[in-house]
């Protein structure tokens, strides 16, 4: 009979590394025996909704989670399929994603970077999500994709137009359909210089954050690319609410032109300031003073009101296009829920759209595999024309819209008029162009 | 200079806005002696106030014009509003457009009932215990009611513009004799300034000169001595209370042109407005009134472009070095008075 010596200190050891076995976060062993983070086993699939529920893009993300689960309902052969008969790939066929129904659960991102990521890591670890989709606003976008890099689950953006998230904040397991800063300029631009002329002077207001910087950036380099002068370019508080004291001083400067590099509460903010202090009605430089928004949205043209009428801008997209595919969906949604949808829905619909036929295409949920699937693919009859999902960034490229305040809006959604489609091959760039340097896509992550 | 006039223009604008606020926190504080984490949410409802008026007054029903196209390709649902049917076109569209003076009227008795009901329901029942719970249990009241008004009305901000006649701005250059266009001011926000200069000058007229304010004021020196009079000091204090609120609550009326209401617009201003009050001394009216317009201006002047050049990031920090430099100089704020918040 042998003799068992069990000692203190080798309690204490082995209690030790039994511990520190346990406290590894679970996203890294509780999948350990399958072959990539959150397999699906049973008959059903689980995907994660990550947007804002509460916070100042609460309608926005209400929005997009109204698509979401129209897609759903379309994926598991519910409803009138809405885009799926109009998408160039065939693959989906209304019985789920390869052959499981597709489930959902949904977390509150707050429009908060840190709030986002824990509800898309408790979607992830909990509820064994498979993929996350979805946000409001950039920061969240590129916290949230490098969390699902280190998880291993794909991430497909939502509405994030920061040049950053498929530039220096690239990663492989993150794929953003929606356009992005530099794409915006390069649409303006041409635009602009037909209506305004090349001799401007542009005044730009930019949020303080990183959306803000790369708009800014985007649109006075494809502006002066075309003859304009950037007279000056002011950092606004995030929080800021009343921008009078940085719109007061505007017109002193010399300026013909305001860019308002704002989004959400600030665009409606500033814009609505800049009309009230008569702004259009002026005349600088020999020129009737203009205001251009570089990012529109449907939903924040509404909180703006009268104050968009005219004014230029761009959007992903729109609910008057009159391709086969966007009638489609707004069939579908109008129908559903009573009102056109926004380019956010859009969007997170097309994603998830997107990501179903990548896994069934590719033949399994394994994150590299459907990666593999994403990247270079080529698609149309989603609303935006024919669309090329790059490898070397994992950006959709495809065309863009400029838009305009419509003057004479017939309905609480009839806000912006689309004044141009913009080729795709006109708003692309070089994977290495300057205002994406600085990150790389690294490797796929299946998890597990 | 013409730089410098303008952000005082800024600033005495700005101003207003924080001096309302802060003299309504300060009755509150002044009389019965609560930390009112809740202003900043009466200053949102009577925004709100503002967009159900306009609401009401837009109330709608629908004619079906054939001659135009849905977004589903159906015939276009037109909204024709009751206002038209009853007073015609044009008179209904002038009803319309100045619903924001309007709702002026419609806020007073709304936020007066609010302010009662807030301070009868919970708020008194915190006057004896530390400041820490009343600002507790009102910032969660706060939460509550901004919570409440984003069920009713979104998270998006509502359009609600000042009328016709106040759109665009006044050459204030011009009438100077400077070049034109260089001191323009929106008319509204001239309308605002003059606005919170009368509701100022009233509420320190109404303290100042009659018997009601008299007790009022006796109250907030002594209020025990003034109880040992005879005279019911609490249902004055509650009273001044619902004033408190109308203040706070015509201020956010007549704000709701300058930005679009949200439901988070209170929570922007409470802390802007507490710094106010402490800066121009707990408890002190013209403290509040003197450190609003003054943070106000100073706020403006650090957002100018050839300031944040110098020092970048003033124009986030200002009020709060303001604060600091004051509360380190004179402890009591600007105006404060000894004993009060000392115990």
């Amino acid at each position: 009979m042998s003799k068992t010596d069990v000692t203190r200190r080798g309690m204490l050891k082995t209690g030790a590394v039994a511990g520190a076995g346990l406290a590894v976060p679970t996203i890294f062993t509780a999948q350990s025996a399958h072959a990539f983070t959150n397999e699906p086993t049973g008959g059903t699939v689980t995907l994660g909704f990550n947007v804002p529920q509460t916070g100042p893009y609460a309608d926005e993300g209400a929005d997009e989670l109204r698509a979401y689960q129209l897609a759903v309902e379309h994926l598991n052969g519910g409803g009138d399929g809405g885009m799926m008969p109009t998408f160039s790939s065939k693959e989906l066929q209304g019985n789920g994603i390869l052959g499981k129904k597709v489930e959902y659960v949904t977390g509150d991102t707050q429009t908060k970077s840190d709030a986002a990521r824990a509800s898309a890591k408790s979607m992830i670890e909990k509820d064994g999500a498979i993929m996350i989709t979805g946000g409001s606003s950039s920061g969240v976008a590129v916290a949230v994709q490098a969390l699902c890099q280190e998880a291993g689950v794909i991430f497909m953006a939502g509405l994030t137009h920061s040049n950053d998230t498929t530039g220096k904040d690239k990663r492989a397991n993150g794929f953003r359909h929606f356009f992005n800063s530099y794409m915006s300029g390069a649409a303006l631009a041409p635009v602009l210089a037909n209506a305004y002329g090349t001799d401007r002077k542009a005044y730009h207001l930019t949020a303080d954050y990183n959306w803000g910087y790369t708009t800014e950036e985007a649109v006075k380099s494809s502006t002066e690319a075309m003859g304009w002068e950037t007279v000056a370019a002011v950092k606004t508080p995030l929080t800021q609410t009343d921008f009078s004291s940085y719109i007061a001083p505007v017109l002193q400067s010399g300026a013909d032109t305001l860019v308002l590099n704002h989004y959400g509460g600030n665009m409606v903010n500033s814009l609505t300031n800049a009309v009230q202090f008569g702004l259009r009605d002026k005349q600088v430089n020999g020129k009737d003073f203009q205001i251009i928004v570089p990012l529109y949205s449907r939903l924040m043209a509404k909180g703006a009101g009268a104050n968009v009428k005219g004014i230029f801008g761009s959007t992903n997209w729109h609910w008057s296009l009159q391709d086969e595919g966007s009638k489609a969906f707004v069939r579908s949604f109008g129908t559903k829920y009573g009102f056109p949808p926004s380019q956010a829905a859009h969007t997170c619909y097309v994603q998830t759209l997107l990501y179903a036929d990548a896994v069934q295409r590719a033949g399994s949920f394994a994150p590299c595999a459907v990666a593999e699937a994403l990247e270079g693919f080529e698609f149309d009859g989603l609303g935006n024309g024919k669309t090329l999902y790059r490898a070397d960034d994992h950006q959709c490229f495809k065309d863009v819209l400029v838009v305009k305040g419509k003057e004479n809006p017939t309905s609480e959604f009839d806000l912006l008029e689309i004044v141009e489609v913009t080729p795709a091959d006109q708003v692309t760039y070089a994977p290495d162009h300057p205002q994406f340097s600085g990150g790389a896509l690294g490797t796929c992550n299946n998890g597990a | 200079m013409d730089a410098i006039i303008l952000q005082i223009l800024n600033g005495l604008d700005k101003g207003s806005a924080y001096a309302l606020i802060a003299l309504g926190l300060t009755l509150i504080f002044g009389t019965l002696g609560v930390v009112n984490f809740a202003h900043g949410a009466l200053f949102m409802i009577g925004a709100f106030c503002a967009v159900t008026l306009s609401r009401i007054l837009t109330l709608s029903h629908t004619i079906i014009d054939d001659t135009q196209k849905d977004f589903l390709g159906n015939p276009l649902k037109v909204e024709v509003p009751y206002v038209h049917d009853i007073f015609g076109v044009a008179t209904g569209d002038a009803i319309i457009d100045w619903a924001v003076p309007l709702s002026l009227l419609f806020a007073i008795p709304i936020m007066i009932a609010v302010g009662v009901i807030m301070e009868r329901g919970l708020i008194k029942h915190f006057y004896k215990r530390p400041h820490a719970d009343q600002i507790l249990v009102t910032f969660g009241l706060a939460i509550v009611l901004q919570e409440v008004i984003k069920y009713f009305y979104g998270a998006n901000p509502i359009p609600t513009p000042a009328p016709d006649a106040f759109k665009g701005s006044f050459d204030f250059g011009a009438a100077l004799g400077f070049d034109p266009n260089l001191i323009i001011y929106p008319y509204w926000r001239i309308i605002y300034f003059g606005f919170a200069a009368v509701i100022i000058g009233g509420v320190f007229a109404f303290l100042q000169f009659t018997t009601f304010g008299m007790v009022v004021r006796a109250g907030m020196a002594d209020r025990e001595t003034v109880g040992l009079l005879g005279i019911n000091i609490d249902r004055r204090f509650t009273i001044m209370f619902g004033v408190a609120a109308a203040v706070a609550g015509l201020a956010g009326v007549m704000y709701t042109p300058i930005n679009s209401p949200n439901y988070h617009m209170g929570m922007d201003f409470l802390v802007l407005s507490f710094v106010v009050v402490v800066v121009g001394g707990m408890g002190s009216l013209p403290g509040a009134v003197l450190a609003g317009f003054l943070l106000g201006i100073l706020e403006s002047f650090a957002s100018m472009r050839e300031v944040i050049d110098i020092i970048p990031g003033i124009n986030q920090v200002i009020i709060y070095l303001v604060a600091i430099v004051i509360l380190l100089t004179r402890p009591r704020g600007l105006m404060g008075r000894k004993g009060v918040m000392e115990d």
